[in-house]
């Protein structure tokens, strides 16, 4: 769809491009395997579940062109033009709070033993956009088990990177940094919440939350915060950046939900990026049968 | 004072190099949409694009309107004026085509979803009220109607002011949801300044 210059690729670019696209096709035959609404392995597919061939993941243009990435620019075309700054080797991510391991953790040492897979998701942005993104990476609760958080942990809160020279509108005060997100023990240990390391079959861009990248499918894409330098278990909700900012536009949930509109917009109904008309949003972007559970009894319009 | 500003005929006729270059400078923003659309210069989300950019243009048209009768009481440059109709007009224009990509790409014409979209929406409600209030101006602008109004129709033009506020309201409602007000803040500082103009030349009714 667009031709531009493969700025972003590397130089084995062109194999790898080839090695996608057979993947794929292998993929396509394999719907199973395919996590978008089908279950993941173990799982039964549920026949309302929306068929892949109805999400066809956006271009690569498109995912790493188009991104909301505030500590690089609140413009959409921000973070792919600035976010070269971001150093993300070596990397370190600090563990605290309530676990038997604690510690400060090189990327390296946390992805040992991650066998490293394909999630094709939809992500479903707050402000009324959605995307097909193929993923790479592993369940965020695997990794959780390893620090053996104790009974007293109770919620997952995470932090973005805090530091202006490599982010340089953390200068500015559009947000309150550093970015902090955070999910609730049984939601961060749900085996569909991934954290990213990759996109489609090439390492994670930096304007895409790179080297390590939350993925909550079923909540607003602001949930899934980038650039993790920070996971702490803690024994209350943690206080998040949007919440904070605009309780009543941003709740601690923000799981998708056609229902329960944002104030300044509805959410019945997304753009999907590359499409002409509007799709309707999905309850949990679609992945109701998987985590509906999770909330059973909750009031959802209370706890949006 | 006024009768003598609303004839083409009197001093200081638009020559029409520039009346042309106007004209023609006044589309580049909607054929730099239409053609990025096609030519997808626009980024992953075109209809977000052009929709923003058209209500920017009706927004800058518009303040480039209340810029000319500034320009004339400070600077004595009468010609700018002379323009002002067409600039309110291409204000009004891409008003029109902010307002149907609205219906049309966002809303999809259902009716239902647009009412309650301007009933629940501030936002959107400031946006339409500012679209509301520039109707009138565009019909009014022709020289017939300005000779039917007489001084009715300067009286009537004032609510280019209350179309200008409400365009602001809209732009800064809509971007507040995102923490980031600095377009809006530019705008509103802007149309603050012409609107301190004004009140300081009623100081000084020799203008």
């Amino acid at each position: 769809m667009f031709i531009r210059k493969p700025q972003q690729l590397t130089e084995n670019a062109v194999t790898d491009w080839a090695l996608y696209q057979r993947r794929r096709e292998f993929l396509r035959g394999m719907a199973g395997v395919i996590l978008l609404g089908a279950g993941w392995p173990g799982r039964a597919a549920v026949a309302t579940s929306p068929r892949p061939a109805d999400d066809p993941p956006n271009s690569w243009e498109d995912i790493t062109s188009y991104n909301n990435f505030y500590e690089f620019g609140t413009g959409k075309g921000d973070p792919a033009r600035n976010a070269r700054t971001l150093q993300t080797s070596p990397w370190d991510v600090v563990v605290d709070g309530e676990c038997t391991r604690p510690g400060k953790y090189p990327l390296e040492d946390l992805l040992k033993g991650m066998a490293i897979e394909e999630r094709i998701y939809r992500l479903r942005c707050v402000e009324g956009w959605s995307m097909v993104i193929p993923w790479q990476g592993f369940e965020l609760g695997r990794l959780l088990k390893r620090f053996e958080p104790t009974s007293r942990a109770k919620y997952v809160r995470f932090e973005t990177l805090l530091d202006p020279k490599q982010m340089p509108a953390q200068q500015g005060d559009v947000l309150d940094w550093p970015y902090v997100e955070g999910l609730r023990m049984d939601e961060a240990m749900h085996p569909l919440t991934l954290l990213a390391t990759g996109l489609y079959d090439k390492t994670l861009p930096n304007q895409n939350g790179a080297p390590l990248r939350l993925v909550v499918p079923w909540k607003y894409g602001f949930k899934s915060l980038k650039s993790i330098a920070r996971i702490s278990f803690v024994t209350e909700e943690p206080e998040t950046t949007w919440n904070r900012l605009s309780p009543e536009e941003y709740g601690f949930y923000s799981n998708v939900n056609p229902e329960v509109p944002h104030p300044r917009w509805s959410q019945a109904r997304e753009r999907r990026i590359g499409e002409f008309s509007k799709r309707k949003t999905l309850m949990f972007n679609g992945y109701a049968d998987q985590v509906a559970s999770l909330y059973a009894g909750m009031d959802l319009s209370l706890y949006f | 004072m006024a009768s003598s500003l609303l004839g083409r005929q009197t001093a200081g006729r638009v020559p029409a190099w520039l009346w042309l270059l106007l004209f023609c400078a006044g589309l580049l923003p909607f054929l730099h949409g239409l053609l990025g659309v096609w030519l997808h210069w626009l980024g992953a989300n075109p209809v977000e694009a052009v929709t923003r950019a058209s209500g920017d243009w009706a927004l800058r048209f518009l303040l480039l309107t209340l810029l000319m009768s500034s320009l004339r009481r400070r600077l004595g440059w009468r010609l700018g004026v002379r323009l002002r109709r067409m600039l309110g007009l291409y204000a009004f224009f891409y008003a029109v085509v902010h307002v149907l990509l609205y219906l049309w790409l966002d809303q999809f014409f259902d009716w239902v979803a647009i009412g309650e979209d301007i009933l629940e929406r501030p936002f959107i409600l400031a946006g339409l009220l500012a679209f509301l209030a520039l109707l009138p101006l565009a019909l009014t602008s022709t020289r017939t109607m300005m000779r039917r109004l007489g001084p009715r129709w300067k009286a009537l033009h004032r609510l280019v002011y209350a179309a200008g506020l409400l365009a602001v309201l809209h732009f800064w409602w809509m971007k507040e949801s995102k923490s980031d007000v600095s377009e809006p803040l530019l705008y509103a500082v802007l149309l603050g300044l012409l609107l301190l103009e004004r009140l300081v030349a009623r100081g000084h009714p020799a203008d």
